[in-house]
């Protein structure tokens, strides 16, 4: 026998099954029932211990990608990144941790004291809520709701006033500019993630996880059939994240920090963890709607699903951290003016395309390999034209990419270089 | 519905909702007033879930806590030096008698009527059956709505644009 | 114990003269928009427990008839907004009772 076989063998037959860890927690559950307890208490026990697993993981994994960004985006630009604490800088965040836990929780004047306190924990709660919904495996969903990618939005809006309440109650202006510079963001982006997240619904039929998980196993994952949609997503998630080249609210070159300015020690650390989690959230949603969630072409048999899942997580969070290692931030009216007149037409023209899409396919009952790889071609060929010439029409074609001298050096008499023939100057 | 955790939900959702309610009307500062209505808005949506209204709880918190709740907000900050007092007017005891009168008359509306009590279990899910509704027998009605939002739009953004500054001669 | 129609809609009444109260007697433009909020709410809260409870042909009526609610209460809040600042900009205040320009 080869050792897998015998893997197989030594799985197949034991009282729980490893690979998925929603089994020895259901098989709990049942226990507790058997004893005679009602369904709540077998209910609340297993959730409970799903929560407390998703929040150990939570915290473990913010702290390892603490020390992992710094030294990534190091390596991305010539330097060392943290290397002191411990045997290359791996107890890193730990020591950020303590010291974020031993400093002093200052509470500033004028402040409003109830607010300040609670603006962080409303931030962190509903994010860490978010990953309730998704399928880490085959039973390992601990709110399988059938309203799952609203869900998700949702949860997003909760976090938009939190983000004011943060600023406001700092009584510090540049705390209010942030939170509503914050606030505009997100609500414009929001608006994409919903028409972005539309088009895998309109395929699948259905807004359940594990049905959108189980469609892409048994076809194609949309990441093929739906590039544009992607791609609007990964950019309003960068956003959703506040992450560069999106952080502008907490543009630390304009306004100190944006809405977290005024606060320090754990409250900040919750504000932090808070983000960190968001970004683990859109990365995870990029992966269940767009790439196969947990499943792997048949390598979930031997993989543990849950760990397929973090894998890709954390590649598709690799795309965040390289962006912010690599791109410089936007300004403000920049990233306003591409929701609403870039991303937004685009996203609704790609609503549009996939309604009529599936209703073609549904219409004319064609099977799924007749019309996916159909769909597959026309969706990545109208994305390209529709992307290129959309921005062909807003004017950024390639005519005004050359230098052109800002007007203030011409003035003051510096060596001026005339851009090239046939193009305009801006400004 | 007698499971005992969808008894122990619903009082503590009510408690939850009624409760902040409550706090709005003692709020002394219209920001805390708005926290409250947040919570309470929260609360109904949990409320939702326990009639087995799955859409619409998500909707609520999508719509109200995400939605509305900032357009309170941002009607707060765009009127600087207004007041930020949550008061009551000279029309206090008028309204607490009124406010009284109605809830004592529904209340008894509604422990009165005899209602036609339906023997039937909760929705399993609503999503696509509001779906094939909206898009069929209330399609008329649904598309009404969409105009109702972009008159509303509109409305607002003529209301408040500022006045074209006139160019000079 | 259980849970009947009865026990939501006393909570809905208590919500919607709870929202009367503060449409009626609050000063601020933006508590009378709280109130009416709080009003709308009390309402759906009763039709999302009659589909629930209730015999009837077409259950999903009420389900639909909310959304419908929460448009109206969408767009209206939008317009309120854009009234409270105008009035703010015209008058310099969001008090009620300092909008009389009718008395005259």
């Amino acid at each position: 026998m080869n050792p897998v076989e015998i893997l197989s063998v030594l799985l197949e037959g034991e009282w729980y099954d490893f690979r998925d860890l929603g089994n020895p927690i259901g098989e709990l559950a049942d226990q507790i029932k058997d004893w005679g307890a009602p369904e709540w208490v077998a209910y609340l026990v297993s959730t409970l211990l799903g929560s407390v697993g998703i929040l150990l993981w939570a915290i473990l994994s913010v702290l390892a990608f603490i020390w992992i960004e710094r030294r990534v985006v190091a390596l991305m630009q010539n330097r060392k990144g943290p290397n002191r604490v411990g045997p290359a800088g791996l107890l890193q965040p730990v020591a950020d941790a303590l010291k974020l836990l031993m400093k002093e929780a200052i509470t500033t004047t004028g402040s409003d004291r109830i607010l300040f306190w609670a603006a962080p924990i409303i931030i962190f709660v509903p994010t860490l809520a978010i990953f309730a919904i998704f399928p880490w495996g085959e039973n390992m969903i601990l709110a399988d709701l059938n309203v799952g990618v609203l869900f998700l939005l949702a949860i997003a809006g909760i976090n938009t006033p939190a983000v004011f309440l943060a600023g406001w109650s700092s009584n510090n202006k540049y705390a209010l500019l942030g939170a509503m510079r914050t606030i505009g963001m997100l609500i414009s982006y929001e608006i994409i993630q919903v028409l972005a997240l539309l088009a895998p619904v309109l395929f699948v039929g259905s807004m359940r996880m594990a049905d959108i998980v189980s469609w892409q196993h048994d076809n194609v994952w949309i990441i093929l059939i739906q590039p544009l949609g992607l791609l609007a997503y990964i950019i309003a998630g960068a956003v959703e994240m506040n992450r560069s080249p999106a952080d502008n609210a907490e543009a630390e070159s304009e306004i100190v920090a944006g809405y977290h300015t005024e606060y320090g020690g754990i409250k900040f650390g919750f504000f932090y963890q808070g983000e960190y989690l968001a970004g683990f959230a859109i990365a995870a949603v990029i992966v269940t709607l767009y790439m196969g969630g947990w499943r792997l072409f048949g390598l979930e048999e031997w993989i543990p699903g849950w760990i397929i899942f973090l894998g890709k997580m954390y590649a598709v969070f690799f795309i965040y951290i390289w962006s912010r290692g690599t791109l410089p931030r936007l300004r403000i009216d920049q990233l306003m003016g591409f929701a609403w007149k870039f991303l937004l037409p685009l996203t609704i023209v790609n609503v549009l395309i996939v309604g009529m899409e599936v209703l073609i396919w549904r219409e004319n009952e064609l099977s799924a390999g007749e019309a996916l790889p159909a769909i597959a071609v026309i969706n990545l060929l109208l994305g390209l034209v529709l992307f290129a010439g959309w921005a062909r029409f807003l004017g950024h074609g390639r005519g005004t990419q050359a230098a052109s001298g800002a007007v203030l050096t011409q003035e003051i008499g510096a060596v001026f270089f005339k851009p090239a023939t046939g193009t305009e100057m801006t400004n | 519905m007698d499971d005992t955790g969808v008894v122990i939900a619903f009082w503590a959702l009510s408690l939850m909702t009624i409760g902040s309610a409550l706090g709005v009307v003692a709020a002394r500062n219209i920001i805390h007033a708005v926290v409250f209505l947040v919570a309470s808005f929260l609360g109904l949506a949990g409320l939702y879930v326990t009639l087995s209204a799955d859409f619409i709880a998500v909707a609520q918190m999508l719509i109200y806590v995400g939605a509305i709740s900032i357009l309170l907000l941002f009607a707060i900050v765009l009127t600087p030096r207004g007041s930020r007092d949550n008061a009551e007017g000279f029309l206090r005891l008028p309204a607490l008698a009124l406010g009284i009168l109605v809830a004592a008359a529904l209340i008894f509306a509604a422990l009165d009527t005899e209602w036609a009590i339906a023997d039937r279990e909760g929705f399993d899910e609503t999503a696509s059956l509001i779906g094939d509704a909206l898009l069929d027998k209330y399609a008329l009605p649904f598309e009404i709505a969409s105009v109702l939002l972009l008159v509303a739009v509109v409305g607002s953004i003529v209301l408040v644009r500022p006045e074209p500054i006139e160019e000079d001669e | 114990m259980s849970v009947d129609l009865e026990h939501y809609l006393i909570v809905s009444a208590l919500l919607f003269s709870i929202g009367m109260y503060v449409t009626l007697a609050k000063q601020s433009f933006i508590g009378v928009l709280i109130g009416i909020e709080m009003m709308f709410n009390a309402v759906n809260l009763t039709f999302i427990s009659f589909a629930r409870f209730v015999e009837s042909g077409d259950p999903l009526a009420g389900h639909v008839f909310v959304i419908f609610t929460i448009t109206v209460s969408a767009a209206g809040a939008a317009t309120a907004l854009a009234l409270a600042v105008l009035l703010y900009r015209v008058k310099g205040t969001i008090e009620m009772e300092r909008m009389d320009l009718l008395k005259w």
